[in-house]
């Protein structure tokens, strides 16, 4: 039956901006300090605060704006929006409505039937609420306005997308292009990246948009998905049986895979907006636009076209190291200065990545410097350590950016290969094992392995391979 | 044209605005807005065709901050405000079901 | 020495000399407002201890040459809509009551800073919404000439203090008169700046487009030196401007030979006491005499400034005052049933009538389908105020106008009909809707003896023009002392 129904969805995305403080106060953005230590008379809603407007916020969004087609505002205001809520400390949250910083741009998507462009209708900036605790023993809430004033971009785009995996597509694309501008971390899980969907749906062929809901509460990729579909089911049975769709806002809750309204009485979303008459309006003159533009890093597609022309890498290697601006900034780093891309290459595709793995890390999270991986591959390429060694350097590196140089003297990782510290190692080895030697000798190549291995285990690793190879191999 | 105010927009207005009124209020509320808005009418008198509306009495522009830390610590003071507090943290009655 | 019958800069001088001193000063400011302010009611809030302690201080200082300015050791009294850190800061409101703020205004910081004694809080109509100071909960404020009459609003307690002499000057703060208008009520004078002048931080909004701080005081001069004091560019406030400093010996000068003054025939006309009428000319004629051109002119829009300040004034105000919900200060209900409950009965419980009546009002004009047919067009009425007004200063340097339709009215008297008394506000608000600065002087009495002032405006960042017109009408009177004053 959903085949006669096709699915029409707009996302509202709120990003969190990576700025050090607060949309209009100096307070701190930072994470995980104690309740209500991040605040200020500004973003507590004290009587007689007044908002002054962070520039690095305008910024952030005009660059997200440029960098999603955006028409930018070059005259834009700030209005109130009206409602109650205790994370919301003056009650009214301060917003763009009538003159918001972005309009009319667009994010192009890959899907299984080719590039499809999904319109965005505005970016505005806006101020973040505080945080609702609810307190199981006293039956109450706990208001804690450490994230209340923190800034927000809100991208609205067009109901352009028709199913989950355009959505995902969508915001993936989204992502890493804020990413890229190092306007946010974009983490769903944290809360910096959260999208309300709106969805309809409509008979297959219907130019009229049906009635719409708006879902919240999403917090995965993966919830994102759920509650797609179960809304799009939901919506397509109430019409089968001849039932309408209200208008409304439903939470999502994961757990339960459903939905349920967040209606009340109370609840009258008149949210009687007027302009901010303690803010003055922003005018983002050419030259100041101009600057912005050029202060633009070059984004994800730039990029593969130039890694293409200047890197002697796989297309697959490009592919991921530009999917995160951290890793490709690093392999751009480290390759100029020690001009081994692939080995650059090598090293963020197979350690660098599987570490990440193992420790549930994201590539924005690397710490350590360019410089150190390219000082590991310069080492290893000139066999002062060999590729064993290397590896266990470069966890240090990964973990704590220890210089590799220095490691490996304070440690005494360097290969031995001068044949006079080996050669003693090697003649104890053949005299210890001879049934390992006469094994060799009656032809079973297996046996000089073993000997290798027995070497290397007594040169604690340090030795190069190929130099007990070969005096082994003398010896016998 | 007088304006009559049901009660109906009298108790939507009292959820907006977060006031109950008692019955008599709400009967003074009605007579009062009901004038008010009769008054204020007046301006439909007024041609503001092509009026840009004022918003500020003066075009002042881009007043920014720098984005600088700067905030101290004035919690415990702040809490001391709060009808009810809890753990830092300011205490109302629940917000979900 | 009756310290409080002098002016702020003679006291000023006087313990900057070692006549007096701060301290001095201070403990006559309290024995005064012990003996005095149990009938008028001027102050919600006094601060005693902490005052005296600033005094010492600051006599200390002045010795060492560290505070030399003119108003350093002068006792003020400051309304109680702007945060005192530590002080309680109440709005006149039951919501409120027990508030104590975490911050001090930046007006009132700038006035610690030049050495002046912060006394206490001064009654006030309740969130300054209120043209007589009987809308406080703690009571109505009395008029110094004449206990039965009300002494104006919102800032009546601030202008009532500086006339009965319980502190050398106060600051008070003007949304539609609200300065202006007690003073006029009271016989001092008082002062509203350029909106933008001094910087609102710490001022509890009201009408946050239309706001603004200012001087209460015995005479121009004072009000000029208090003006210089709380002007400054804010980075705190983003609607402050920076303005070159003000050129005060060029404003007190007695001289307006060749100054162009401007009558608008439109305020003369019904609804203007003939009494106040008679002492408005009789003051224009008295400048006339010292050289200044004085014409009658046709303002126009006189009567579209009222509804258009209600609705902007409601509209902001329903909005400022969404903040007390009683969650984070302020009043909490006893007793409810769930947060929005909770939410009602607190704010019906915390805001007095005349509160309640502008919320609801400005809910209603910014409500879904009706923000285009007022508010909208409130602020588009608000343009053409404005030009009215530029066009106006093309020909004048300065507009008179009276401060008010008549003198103080007897208490009880206002609160019957809203509208009748926001016709009252005709004189004021449009100055505000047009964020200009203006001055009221004492100019007569009427037939009840009650003062009459002489409303002056003046062009955006001209002040030193209505100074100088304010201070050479000055110059051809004699301060008069209300009763209370001399007791």
């Amino acid at each position: 039956m959903n085949r006669q129904y096709e699915t029409v969805i707009g996302l509202e995305v709120h990003v969190e901006l990576a700025t050090e403080t607060k949309i209009f106060c100096g307070c701190s953005t930072r994470f995980g300090g104690a309740p209500n230590t991040h605040t200020c008379p500004v973003c507590t809603g004290m009587p007689g605060a007044l908002p002054v407007l962070n520039r690095q916020v305008v910024e952030y969004a005009a660059a997200v704006g440029l960098a999603t087609g955006c028409t930018i505002n070059q005259c834009c205001r700030f209005d109130r929006k009206n409602y109650f809520y205790p994370d919301n400390p003056q009650n009214y949250q301060i917003s763009q409505l009538y003159e918001p910083i972005c309009r009319d741009g667009h994010i192009d998507i890959d899907t299984p039937s080719g590039i499809k462009r999904i319109g965005i209708h505005e970016i505005h900036m806006e101020e973040d609420a505080g945080k609702l605790i609810h307190d199981e023993w006293e039956d109450c809430s706990l208001v804690d306005f450490n994230r209340s004033g923190v800034p927000l971009i809100e991208i609205v785009s067009e109901p352009d997308m028709s199913s989950a995996e355009e959505v995902i597509a969508y915001l993936e694309k989204l992502r890493l292009i804020i990413r890229y501008l190092g306007a946010s971390d974009c983490r769903l899980q944290e809360g910096s990246m959260r999208a309300d969907v709106n969805l309809s749906v409509r008979k297959a062929g219907s130019r009229e948009l049906g009635t719409r809901t708006e879902m919240k509460n999403l917090n995965s990729f993966k919830a994102i998905a759920r509650a797609i579909e179960g809304e799009r089911d939901r919506q397509i049975e109430l019409l089968e049986m001849g039932r309408q769709v209200v208008q409304e806002t439903r939470r999502w809750d994961d757990n339960k895979e459903a939905s349920h309204a967040m209606r009340s009485k109370e609840d009258a979303r008149d949210y009687r907006y007027f302009p901010e008459p303690d803010l003055v309006p922003v005018l983002i003159s050419d030259e100041w636009l101009e600057r912005i533009r050029a202060g633009q890093p070059e984004l994800r597609t730039q990029k593969l076209i130039r890694y293409k022309k200047e890197f002697d890498i796989p297309d697959y290697d490009a592919q991921i190291i530009t999917s995160e601006k951290k890793l490709a900034d690093l392999f751009e780093a480290a390759s100029a200065i020690c001009k081994k891309p692939k080995k650059v290459s090598n090293w963020l595709m197979g350690e660098t990545m599987r570490l990440l793995k193992e420790r549930e890390m994201e590539a924005d999270e690397l710490s350590f410097s360019p410089e150190h991986l390219a000082e590991l591959i310069r080492l290893t390429g000139e066999g002062v350590i060999n590729g064993s060694v290397a590896k266990e350097v470069f966890l240090k590196i990964f973990l704590e950016d220890v210089d590799p140089v220095k490691y490996v003297e304070d440690h005494g990782l360097k290969t031995v290969n001068d044949e006079g510290a080996l050669q003693e190692t090697v003649e104890k080895v053949l005299a210890d094992n001879p049934q390992s030697v006469a094994d060799y000798r009656s032809g079973k190549e297996k046996a000089l392995g073993f000997l290798v291995g027995q070497t290397m285990k007594a040169m604690k690793g340090k030795a190069d391979p190929q130099a007990v190879n070969r005096m082994l191999k003398e010896r016998i | 044209m007088a304006h009559v105010i049901s009660d109906e927009t009298i108790e939507y207005v009292g959820i907006l605005a977060k006031l109950e009124l008692s019955e008599e209020e709400k009967a003074q509320a009605k007579k009062d807005m009901g004038n008010m808005l009769d008054y204020m009418d007046m301006l439909n008198d007024l041609d503001t065709e092509g009026v840009e509306p004022l918003f500020h009495v003066y075009p002042l522009s881009n007043v920014f901050r720098e984005d600088v830390v700067e905030n101290g610590d004035e919690r415990d003071r702040m809490l001391a405000n709060a009808p009810e507090e809890k753990e830092g943290a300011f205490k109302v009655p629940k917000t979900v079901e | 020495m009756e310290l409080m019958s002098l002016t702020a800069l003679e006291l000023g001088r006087k313990i900057r000399s070692g006549e007096t001193s701060a301290v001095e000063a201070a403990k006559e400011a309290f024995s005064r407002i012990r003996r005095l302010d149990d009938t008028f009611h001027c102050y919600v809030t006094v601060d005693e201890e902490g005052a005296l302690r600033k005094a010492e201080e600051t006599d200390r200082r002045i010795r060492s040459g560290e505070l030399t300015g003119p108003l350093a050791g002068v006792p003020a009294a400051i309304k109680d809509n702007l945060c005192t850190k530590g002080i309680r800061t109440t709005c006149g409101s039951r919501m409120l009551e027990h508030f104590v703020p975490t911050y001090t205004a930046e007006a009132v910081v700038n006035l610690e800073k030049a050495g002046v004694t912060v006394l206490g809080k001064t009654n006030m109509d309740e969130f300054a919404m209120g043209s007589t100071s009987e809308t406080s909960y703690f009571g109505p404020v009395k008029n110094p000439w004449n206990q039965e009459h009300v002494p104006g609003g919102s800032s009546g307690g601030s202008c009532a203090a500086v006339a009965a002499e319980e502190c050398s000057f106060a600051l008070g703060s003007d949304t539609g008169g609200s300065i202006r208008q007690p003073s006029s009520f009271c016989g001092v004078t008082g002062l509203k700046p350029t909106y933008g002048t001094v910087s609102r931080y710490g001022l509890i909004a009201y009408g946050s487009s239309l706001d603004q701080i200012g001087p209460v005081a015995k005479d121009v001069s004072d009000c000029a030196a208090v003006l210089a004091a709380i002007s400054s560019r804010d980075p705190k406030d983003s609607t402050s401007v920076k303005r070159p400093p003000m050129d005060l010996s060029a404003a007190l000068k007695e001289d307006v030979k060749g100054l162009r003054l401007g009558i608008p025939r439109d305020y003369l006309g019904e609804g203007l006491d003939d009494d106040v009428r008679a002492c408005i000319l009789g003051a224009a004629k008295a400048l006339e005499e010292q050289g200044a051109v004085l014409e009658e002119f046709d303002l126009s829009l006189v009567e579209y400034a009222i509804p258009a300040y209600y609705i902007i004034a409601s509209a902001e105000a329903s909005s400022n005052l969404a903040r007390f919900d009683g969650v984070k200060y302020g009043y909490r209900t006893k007793e409810y049933d769930g947060l929005h409950s909770m939410y009602k009965r607190s704010r019906s419980e915390g805001f007095g009538p005349e509160v309640k009546r502008r919320i609801m009002l400005g809910s209603f004009v910014l409500s879904s389908g009706y923000y285009d047919a007022y508010y909208l067009k409130a602020l588009k009425t608000r343009a053409l105020i404005r030009r009215a007004f530029g066009r106006a200063f093309e020909r004048y340097d300065v507009i008179l106008a009276p401060a008010a339709p008549t003198a103080a009215p007897r208490l009880g008297e206002s609160l019957q009909d809203p509208i009748r008394m926001y016709l009252g506000d005709i004189y004021t608000i449009a100055v505000n809707l047009a964020g200009l600065p203006g001055i009221t002087v004492p100019c007569g009495a009427d037939r009840q003896g009650l003062p009459v002032g002489i409303q002056m405006i003046g062009d955006c960042f001209q002040e030193e023009k209505i100074l100088r017109a304010a201070y050479t009408l000055e110059q051809t009177r004699t301060y008069v002392r209300c009763p209370a004053a001399q007791e």
